[in-house]
């Protein structure tokens, strides 16, 4: 991530000039990227728009523990929240996209307004262990209400309309990739926005110290619920994303191990960077289809080795190692005087 | 006339070992009070039970006439009882800017804002600008907190403090850990904060307890034991045999 | 009335077996402040060792049990003094990621040499058999599986309750430097508290292998029932570790003879109620 060298002199001259230009350059740089990966890759598409679908839920993610503070091993119950209420109305008679991804991210948001109001009643082990028992009893629930959900078989023949009326979901799946990289990039966009805001300062303010904010005259419980409600939101559209572009909603997306993973890429990616988020979910992603061709269990053990190497050698993940390297010459110089 | 603040017979007990017992205090507008009292005389459960961290077994805390008891440390802090922290409480990753700026869109109600800027709001701007001015920390503004200085660490707390515009503000132990050559700077800003204010300063250090304070509070085991001029403090025989009697090898307490 | 008392009974093996295996992760959770989701690991573990010494090997259940813990312990001793020893006092979140990294390692091992296959582990005759009680039969195994987990929770509250290790267990915990201090080594401590912890998540590995089956992905499968019942009994706490197992035992069986078809429903909405009420657990210590 390039750093411009000229935020030397911090002290004169007000910065968010330096930061939004760095920002504008980061967003042209995903979407170089989206379109490399069509180019380059035509023949795994339907690969690259599930990697964009768990990016949101990484993004999502990251804005709860990044951003808050609040560790979780859940999220996946709002993916898979949007998932299924996208294929649910989809198998009736919905078939608009942008209309899928919207009723994706009101269920998103519902769930994570429930996972919220229940989680932040609790902290530290009893919050994780609240949030795995969550996601859970969500895959239990669509496991038994198999007249909705399809059970375990999973909900199949989803027929989702042309986009904008005009461009169908094609066999190659290019419509549903430059879909959902568009989908991410506006997605990114309002998050950047999010989390320099006001509220999202506020956030990383409770993340650091609650009791602070406290004696600042704030209450944490809103703000926390409304980023759960926000991160709710996201994830969904990233499972309603999955729901149109497989055209099927398993139970798999409402499963821990969904959620584990996830936070896996988040944190090799570094927690509390938007960009690390998207860092994290593509390398993870690309090596499991590589290694995990050969042997799955070889990807097992070279996901657990790499959480151990992170967790011992970079615990800022790969986005808080370069940033280590970079601004740290910055210091340096300008540091002492 | 009535006292912008004041506690009315406030105890706590744990179990059963009083802690707090039976502490009335009043504090009109533009009060320097100081709260002194040796080790484990109960300062920081009376400066929890004032903010609300905890409840009081009985009694009463009221502000500007009305009963705050019921209330918790949040709603407290809005009507404009205001601490500061003994061990400095800021987000190392924030700069001083950014502490002050949060602290007054707070304080305004616009820090939940999704759709608005953080930087930028020039009224703020100028507000924030003005609260590190007279603290000294307009050249350190812009640098991450964990990298400035602990005495300037304090300052902030108490420009922290400042931004939220209080009515009663309570400083607990503002020049703890600072070293001596920065104390002159904390001491000036505390000369300079507004006059109508009301402040009570929980202090280990006499001299600039003897400065600051117009007024003495002694705490010992729980009680108040002393009310009255700094000047007669020292002379006051409950007050020297709490310290004294605490301590095998006390110094004097002037 | 017949269907009640199967369902007691079964409840409370199951519950004694659970407790075994929970209550070494309750002390590292409750008394070393590692969230140590590696623990089934180090059962599973201990389930391969037992099946390879008691059928492949033929060696005598006792013995294989004994091997089982003593391998297991032998097993984690580097990795304690090099990976768990890094992230004591470490945040939670950190504590989670290292610890599943070294579950995914162990699973992806584990299948790597042993393949995806469940190990069994050969009762010897005595326990395969079912025993009369008086008012019904019950098998043996599952007598053998209640009094285990009664003595090891008698066994447990002596050694931290009355014996000299306890008292220096817990002044480390309440304050580590303090202790250090007094001339505790801290460190050693530590490194023995683990091996008893994870020596119990070997023998209740072994013992509980009936109720837990031994496979790879043993430690994956049953991490979210360990970590529950840790956080419903309240870290520390062998009363509550107890009591959590025996209530999630309860429910846990009672579903599935009632209502096959709701599975683990049951148990996690009863374990969000019970977290929501007690955030602490039944017997969590304040933090």
């Amino acid at each position: 991530m390039p750093t411009m060298a000229q935020t030397e002199k911090l002290a004169a001259a007000p910065i968010p000039g330096s930061r939004a230009v760095r920002d504008v350059v980061g967003v042209i740089l995903i979407i170089a990227a989206g379109l490399a990966g069509f180019w380059l890759f035509p023949d795994n598409l339907a690969l690259l728009t599930r990697v964009i679908a768990v990016a949101l839920l990484v993004l999502s993610i990251d804005l709860v523990v990044g951003y808050c503070g609040v560790a979780t091993l859940g999220q996946a119950a709002l993916f898979g929240a949007g998932a299924y209420a996208a294929g649910i109305a989809c198998v009736n008679g919905v078939t608009e996209p942008l209309t899928l991804i919207l009723i994706g991210a009101v269920a998103g948001a519902v769930a994570g307004l429930l996972m919220g109001t229940i989680m932040l009643r609790a902290h530290g082990l009893a919050q994780l262990v609240l949030s795995i028992a969550i996601v859970q009893l969500f895959h239990e629930a669509a496991n038994k209400a198999s007249a909705y959900t399809g059970g375990s078989d999973g909900l199949a023949g989803l027929m989702v309309g042309p986009l904008f009326g005009v461009f169908e979901f094609d066999l190659w799946g290019q419509t549903a990739y430059l879909f959902g990289l568009a989908l991410l990039v506006v997605i990114f966009i309002v998050l950047k926005f999010v989390v320099s805001s006001p509220f999202g300062m506020l956030c990383r303010g409770i993340k650091e110290d609650p009791i602070r904010i406290g004696a600042m005259g704030a209450f944490v419980f809103p703000v926390l619920l409304k980023m759960f409600v926000i991160s709710g939101a996201v994830a969904g559209i990233g499972g309603a994303l999955a729901a149109i572009s497989t055209q099927v909603v398993g139970l798999d997306s409402l499963s821990f191990e969904l959620s584990a993973n996830a936070l896996v890429m988040l944190v090799l990616g570094g927690l509390g960077s938007l960009y690390g988020a998207l860092v994290g979910t593509v390398i993870f992603m690309g090596f499991e289809h590589v290694v995990s061709a050969i042997n799955p269990f070889h990807w097992m053990t070279m996901v657990g080795a790499l959480l151990i190497a992170v967790v011992l050698a970079a615990p800022g993940g790969l986005s808080g190692l370069a940033d280590r390297v970079l601004p740290s010459r910055q210091r340096n110089r300008g540091g002492r005087a | 006339m009535s006292d912008l603040f004041r506690v009315e017979g406030l105890s706590k007990s744990f179990g059963g070992l009083a802690v707090s017992r039976n502490i009335s205090l009043a504090m009109p507008a533009g009060e320097r009070l100081a709260l002194i009292g040796p080790n484990g005389a109960g300062k920081t459960t009376f400066v929890n039970l004032v903010t609300g961290q905890i409840r009081p077994s009985a009694g009463r805390v009221v502000l500007n006439g009305e009963d705050v008891t019921e209330l918790g440390a949040v709603r407290r802090v809005r009507q404009g009882l205001v601490r500061t922290f003994q061990v400095t409480r800021l987000f190392s990753d924030m700069t001083p800017e950014e502490h002050i700026t949060l602290t007054i869109l707070q304080r305004e109600g616009k820090a939940a804002r999704i759709l608005a800027r953080f930087h930028g709001n020039s009224e703020v701007a100028e507000e924030v600008e003005g609260i590190l001015g007279t603290l000294g920390l307009i050249e350190v503004a812009r640098r991450r907190v964990g990298e400035i200085a602990y005495g300037q660490q304090r300052l902030l707390e108490i420009g922290i403090a400042l931004a939220l515009k209080p009515k009663v503000l309570l400083l607990d132990e503002p020049a703890a850990g600072v070293p001596s050559s920065e104390t002159p700077r904390i001491e000036q800003a505390l000369e300079r904060l507004p006059p109508s204010l009301a402040v009570l300063m929980i202090e280990h250090d006499m001299d600039l307890v003897f400065r600051f304070a117009k007024r003495v509070v002694v705490l010992a085991a729980g009680e108040i034991i002393f009310e009255g001029l700094p000047s007669e403090v020292a002379a006051n025989a409950k007050v020297r045999e709490a310290y004294l009697g605490n301590y095998a090898n006390a110094r004097s307490v002037a | 009335m017949q269907t009640i008392l199967s369902i007691g009974i079964d409840a409370f093996a199951y519950g004694m077996a659970l407790f075994i295996i929970c209550i070494g992760l309750s002390l590292t959770m409750g008394l070393m402040r590692v969230v140590n989701l590696a623990h089934g690991a180090f059962a599973m573990i201990a389930g391969y060792i037992a099946s390879y010494a008691a059928r492949d090997l033929g060696l005598g259940y006792a013995i294989a049990i004994f091997l089982a813990i003593i391998g297991t312990i032998i097993l984690s001793i580097p990795l304690e003094r090099f990976l768990f020893r890094r992230i004591y006092g470490s945040s939670e979140l950190t504590q989670v990621l290292m610890t599943i990294g070294i579950t995914f390692c162990v699973i992806g091992i584990t299948n790597y040499f042993f393949g995806p296959t469940l190990k069994t582990i050969p009762l010897p005759e005595s326990l395969a058999q079912p025993v009369d009680v008086g008012f019904k039969t019950i098998a043996a195994h599952r007598l053998f599986v209640m009094t285990c987990g009664l003595v090891v929770a008698a066994g447990l509250w002596y050694l931290i309750e009355r014996t000299a290790f306890g008292i220096r267990l817990r002044a480390t915990v309440d304050n580590a430097a303090m202790a250090d201090a007094l001339g505790v080594r801290t460190q050693v401590v530590y490194a023995v508290s683990f091996a008893i912890a994870i020596g119990l998540a070997a023998f209740g590995g072994v013992v509980g292998a009936e109720f837990l089956p031994i496979e790879p992905y043993y430690a994956l499968r049953y991490m979210v029932t360990f970590l529950v019942v840790v956080s419903v009994g309240g870290a520390g706490s062998i009363l509550g570790a107890v009591i959590a197992c025996l209530v999630l035992g309860a429910v846990d069986t009672t579903g599935r003879y009632l209502m096959p078809e709701f599975g683990n429903f049951f148990f996690y909405a009863a374990v969000i109620a019970i977290v929501c009420i007690f955030p602490r657990g039944f017997f969590g210590k304040a933090q």
